[in-house]
């Protein structure tokens, strides 16, 4: 009753008032004037003051000292209850709804996108508008702990509406239970309402304030594939304590292949353990350790768990604990009762092994592979499924000395690689083995041998003819000079190098004189002969002249005592004979000779090593001895031969003369008996 | 054809009987001996020398071919190859030598002066008559006239003797420069290493393809005395050979009377077999090369 008595005693004085300056004023055109917030206090600040809605009755009471104090203090009333504007007091009730949005537009509308505000435009009674969590009059910054949604209370704000037994949780599809509880129980929760720690994750954290949509959105923060980039806003560095290769961006970009956080971080559930990788594994092998289980098309689906244990998995460098089936089998799905049906694709290597399946996918292989080739390798062809080791396990299959098989495996003659390869190399396996790599590696169990991939390369394997291909000839000097570092040094320094000889032509590597399969031993005597032929093809005429002087003739013959082409010019440091450090300049060339011919002087050393009498211009001395040798030899054999020619008629007449008087002395003798014995002695003198 | 000469040696054969002949052994003929025991022994070694030089030194020439290589290999490797040929080349070098020191000898015992002994009418030295006898040969070649009558040494036997002179000249100084290249390069410049190759090497050539051909067939295989002409090797000639090959020598001989010096009793059976076996490797050794030289030479020549 008293209220009410002021009240209306409040409103006459304003009615007065009014009058007073319509009074005042009614010279000039009447302006109209706003409630100011003194105006609206004057009935609001009552806190008696209530009005029914329906048949709810709703205190109507404004805190002029909070409302002063709060974000919007220096507002007026009419800046948010923009109906009131203009408008004669006391108004009609109830005013329209208060719109955030005309100052908090980028809110606003995400809000209106939301889960929530699209309820709101469903007619959804139970749906939030921005007063249901922020409050009205007494707005204060959300860093303010008096905030409504500061940290420390936006679970409670939240759980206002998801928590067990609300209308919300009992009227609304939500898959989520025990929201607030499971939360509260929380790594995150535990930090948050435990411990005061106000920078541990709460409902908006992973949820958005206003851009809260269901996880089946694409756009929402709690989609598969955005979960990542949610989870990182915190945890930015979680790649580094989870695996190298699950950086940011594999994870967004290929969240269909990795598992999202959730998968092993439940929602709400995140607890403070460490989620052991591979709990999941029992589940699979549930299943998988049926020696019997068989796939559609008749594949044993049997896994061992021994074969696991025993493998490189099982004791990974990069991580604590073994790989998960999951890790590799991606794909799978926690929420089906037999995960594995959502596998739709191999195993990719590659999520753990990056860099490996990089050069897989540049190599031959790989570029086989991905067009589908039927005979081309994948990972597990040479590195097995199951029972992976590590290369430097002598029962890998890719330790060292096993690594020709595995290769030889296709590449052996007659095998699938073998035959569809239509380069120059073949018997490439048998070669390898009787090379000095194969027997060091195989005979002397040598395990620092180059094997196959030590030049090739175990995953980035190109054919020569690729300039990024270890075996090309661009290349080649450095692939061998990984473990010949010293003879690559000075090859890098030599008239061969590419590096020293600009040419258009094609400069030898270490594989044009030393082979490439067929490596041997440099002091062999086979090797020793060969070098000269392989120097000789480019060198022709140089190795020709050779050939006809007393070391190359001697050579020849199958001995490797006399000079051989690198005996002088040396092997890796060949030089031109102009440049001062070459083993032939005139200050080296008297020592080079000495090395076999220990007394040798430089007037010895004259001596021309590759003189041929064949060339005129430059040894003209030879050249004409040669001619003068060669006439005397023509005219002798001619005179010679001449004089036997006709001499041998004659010498024929003289036979049958000689036959026919022995004949006539033979029947004179068998008549008379006169001079038998003389002539009989003589015949059998000169026929015997 | 009885001879005079046949009536003559029958009647040597009959006064001068060292020993009763058994019914069943008829007495062997006696025989002209146109060798001495040293000259046949110098054509033994000279032979062994000759052989063992060509066949090493080949497989260098050679090399390129693959019967070189196997030559080498068999002979024990290039080093040992070397060894034999530069043994071998002393060996020639003893043969010479020891020639030159018999000519001494012999002008000593027989001859009162060099003049004696080079313009005698058993010289080795060319004369008008060996020109005017190589003029008749042509001329019997081509049927033309009568076969001349050759003396103790026939123009073409006096071409092969002074070849040798000018092969021990010429390869040996060339090879002793290759046997000894930084002792010969004091004096010589490096260069004459390659010209010495190409002397020594090519006149060997020549020295081989000669002997093996037209030697052979001048002195041992001519059709009429075919199969062999030993008398290198036995050092004795039947004397109705002397006649008719020799006839101005068996004429001399016969009119200084002295022929009955020179005749002898054969070679014992066996010397002769072992001889004649030793004469066919040799022959046999030396046509191979040929043949290896003309493949090499035509067929693989690089």
């Amino acid at each position: 009753m008293f209220r009410r008595t002021r009240r209306n005693l409040f409103a006459l004085a304003n009615a007065l008032t009014l009058l007073l300056a319509a009074g005042i004023i009614h010279a000039a055109p009447p302006v109209p004037q706003n409630p100011s917030t003194d105006d609206c206090l004057a009935c609001h600040s009552d806190k008696t003051l209530t009005t029914k809605r329906g048949s709810r009755t709703v205190s109507l009471f404004v805190d002029g000292k909070k409302f002063s104090s709060s974000v919007h203090g220096s507002l007026s009333c009419t800046a948010c209850h923009a109906d009131l504007e203009g408008k004669d007091l006391p108004h009609s009730t109830p005013l329209a709804r208060v719109e955030c949005g005309t100052c908090h537009s980028d809110e606003q509308k995400q809000h209106s996108h939301s889960l929530h505000g699209k309820a709101i435009a469903r007619g959804d009674t139970l749906a939030p508008h921005c007063v249901d969590c922020h409050g009205n009059h007494d707005i204060v910054p959300v860093k303010d702990p008096r905030s409504a949604v500061a940290p420390l209370k936006v679970p409670f704000v939240c759980g206002r509406c998801h928590q067990e037994g609300t209308p919300v949780q009992l009227n609304r599809q939500i898959d989520q239970h025990n929201i607030l509880e499971n939360y509260s129980e929380s790594i995150h929760g535990e930090a948050l309402l435990k411990k005061g720690l106000i920078v541990a994750a709460n409902c908006v954290s992973c949820h958005t304030p206003h851009n809260i949509l269901p996880h089946t959105d694409p756009n929402s923060s709690i989609n598969r594939r955005n979960i990542a980039a949610t989870c990182t806003k915190c945890h930015a560095e979680i790649e580094e304590v989870h695996r190298k290769t699950i950086r940011g961006e594999l994870w967004e970009k290929e969240a269909h292949v990795l598992p999202a956080c959730v998968d092993c971080h439940q929602p709400h559930k995140v607890r403070n353990v460490y989620y052991a990788q591979g709990m999941a594994d029992a589940d699979c092998m549930r299943c998988h350790a049926n020696e019997h289980l068989k796939a559609a098309d008749g594949r044993s689906m049997f896994v061992s768990a021994a074969e696991i244990a025993a493998s490189r998995h099982a004791h990974p460098r990069t991580q604590a604990v073994p790989v998960s089936c999951s890790q590799c089998h991606s794909e799978v799905n926690v929420s089906r009762v037999r995960p594995c049906e959502t596998i739709s694709h191999p195993v990719d290597c590659s999520k753990c092994h990056e860099d490996q399946g990089q050069q897989f996918q540049r190599s031959k292989h790989g570029q086989l592979l991905a067009a589908k080739d039927p005979n081309a390798p994948s990972c597990r062809d040479c590195h097995g499924t199951h029972r992976i080791l590590d290369k430097r396990d002598p029962e890998s299959r890719t330790f060292a000395t096993r690594v020709p098989e595995l290769c030889g495996s296709c590449h052996r003659e007659g095998q699938k690689a073998a035959v569809r390869y239509v380069g120059t190399q073949h018997e490439i396996i048998r070669h390898y083995q009787e090379s000095i790599h194969g027997k060091g590696l195989l005979k002397s169990g040598l395990t620092v041998t180059a094997t196959c991939t030590n030049c090739h390369t175990a995953h980035m394997v190109l054919p020569k003819s690729d300039p990024q291909s270890t075996v090309n000839p661009k290349n080649v000097p450095a692939t061998c000079g990984a473990c010949h570092h010293g003879i690559e040094e000075q090859f890098e320094q030599s008239v061969h190098s590419r590096l020293v000889t600009k040419t258009d032509k094609d400069l030898p590597v270490c594989n044009d004189c030393h082979s490439a399969h067929t490596i041997r031993r440099t002091d062999e005597t086979g090797f020793m002969l060969d070098i000269m032929d392989k120097c000789g093809k480019c060198h022709e005429e140089i190795a020709k002249t050779y050939f006809d002087t007393y070391h190359g003739k001697v050579s020849r013959l199958g001995y490797t005592k006399t000079a051989k082409c690198y005996d002088c010019h040396g092997a890796h440091d060949i030089l031109p004979v102009a440049d001062p450090r070459s083993h032939l300049s005139r200050a080296n060339v008297v020592a080079t000779c000495q090395k076999c011919h220990a007394t040798a002087t430089r007037r010895f050393a004259g001596y021309l090593t590759h003189a041929t009498h064949h060339d005129p211009k430059k040894y003209p001395f030879l050249f004409w001895t040669f001619w003068g040798m060669t006439t005397l030899l023509l005219s002798t054999f001619v005179f010679g031969g001449m004089h036997t020619l006709l001499w041998l008629p004659r010498a024929f007449q003289m036979r049958r003369e000689l036959k026919a008087e022995e004949a006539r002395e033979e029947a004179a003798r068998s008549n008379g008996t006169g001079a038998e014995g003389k002539a009989t002695a003589e015949e059998d003198h000169r026929a015997d | 054809m009885p001879t005079d000469l046949d009536l003559q040696t029958s009647e040597l054969h009959s006064s001068d009987q060292p020993r009763p002949l058994g019914p069943e052994r008829k007495r062997p003929e006696r025989e002209f001996v146109r060798f001495t025991r040293l000259q046949r022994a110098l054509h033994a070694c000279m032979i062994i020398s000759f052989l063992s030089l060509a066949t090493t030194g080949l497989t260098l020439k050679f090399s390129y071919t693959g019967w070189a290589a196997m030559v080498s290999r068999f002979l024990g490797g290039f080093q040992v190859a070397g060894f034999i040929h530069r043994t071998a080349a002393v060996l020639m070098f003893g043969v010479f030598v020891t020639h030159l020191y018999n000519l001494v000898q012999v002008k000593k015992r027989e001859h009162k002066s060099w003049r004696a002994l080079v313009l005698g009418p058993d010289t080795m030295l060319p004369t008008p008559q060996d020109l005017r006898q190589f003029l008749a040969t042509m001329k019997w070649f081509i049927g033309m006239g009568p076969r001349p009558q050759y003396g103790r040494w026939t123009y073409w036997e006096k071409f092969d003797y002074f070849a040798v002179f000018w092969g021990i000249a010429v390869i040996g100084s060339t090879g002793l420069t290759l046997w000894f290249p930084i002792f010969f390069t004091r004096f010589l410049p490096g260069s004459f290493i390659n010209i010495a190759t190409v002397i020594h090497s090519d006149e060997a050539l020549l020295a081989t393809g000669f002997i093996f051909t037209v030697h052979f067939f001048n002195t041992h295989l001519r059709p009429e005395k075919f199969p062999m002409d030993t008398t290198i090797f036995t050092g004795h000639m039947p004397l109705a050979e002397l006649k008719r090959d020799k006839p101005l020598e068996y004429e001399a001989l016969v009119a200084s009377g002295r022929l009955e010096e020179h005749m002898e009793e054969p070679q014992p059976e066996i010397v002769v077999r072992t001889i004649r076996a030793f004469a066919w490797i040799a022959l046999s050794i030396g046509f191979s090369i040929v043949v290896w030289i003309i493949y090499a030479m035509l067929f693989a020549y690089k």
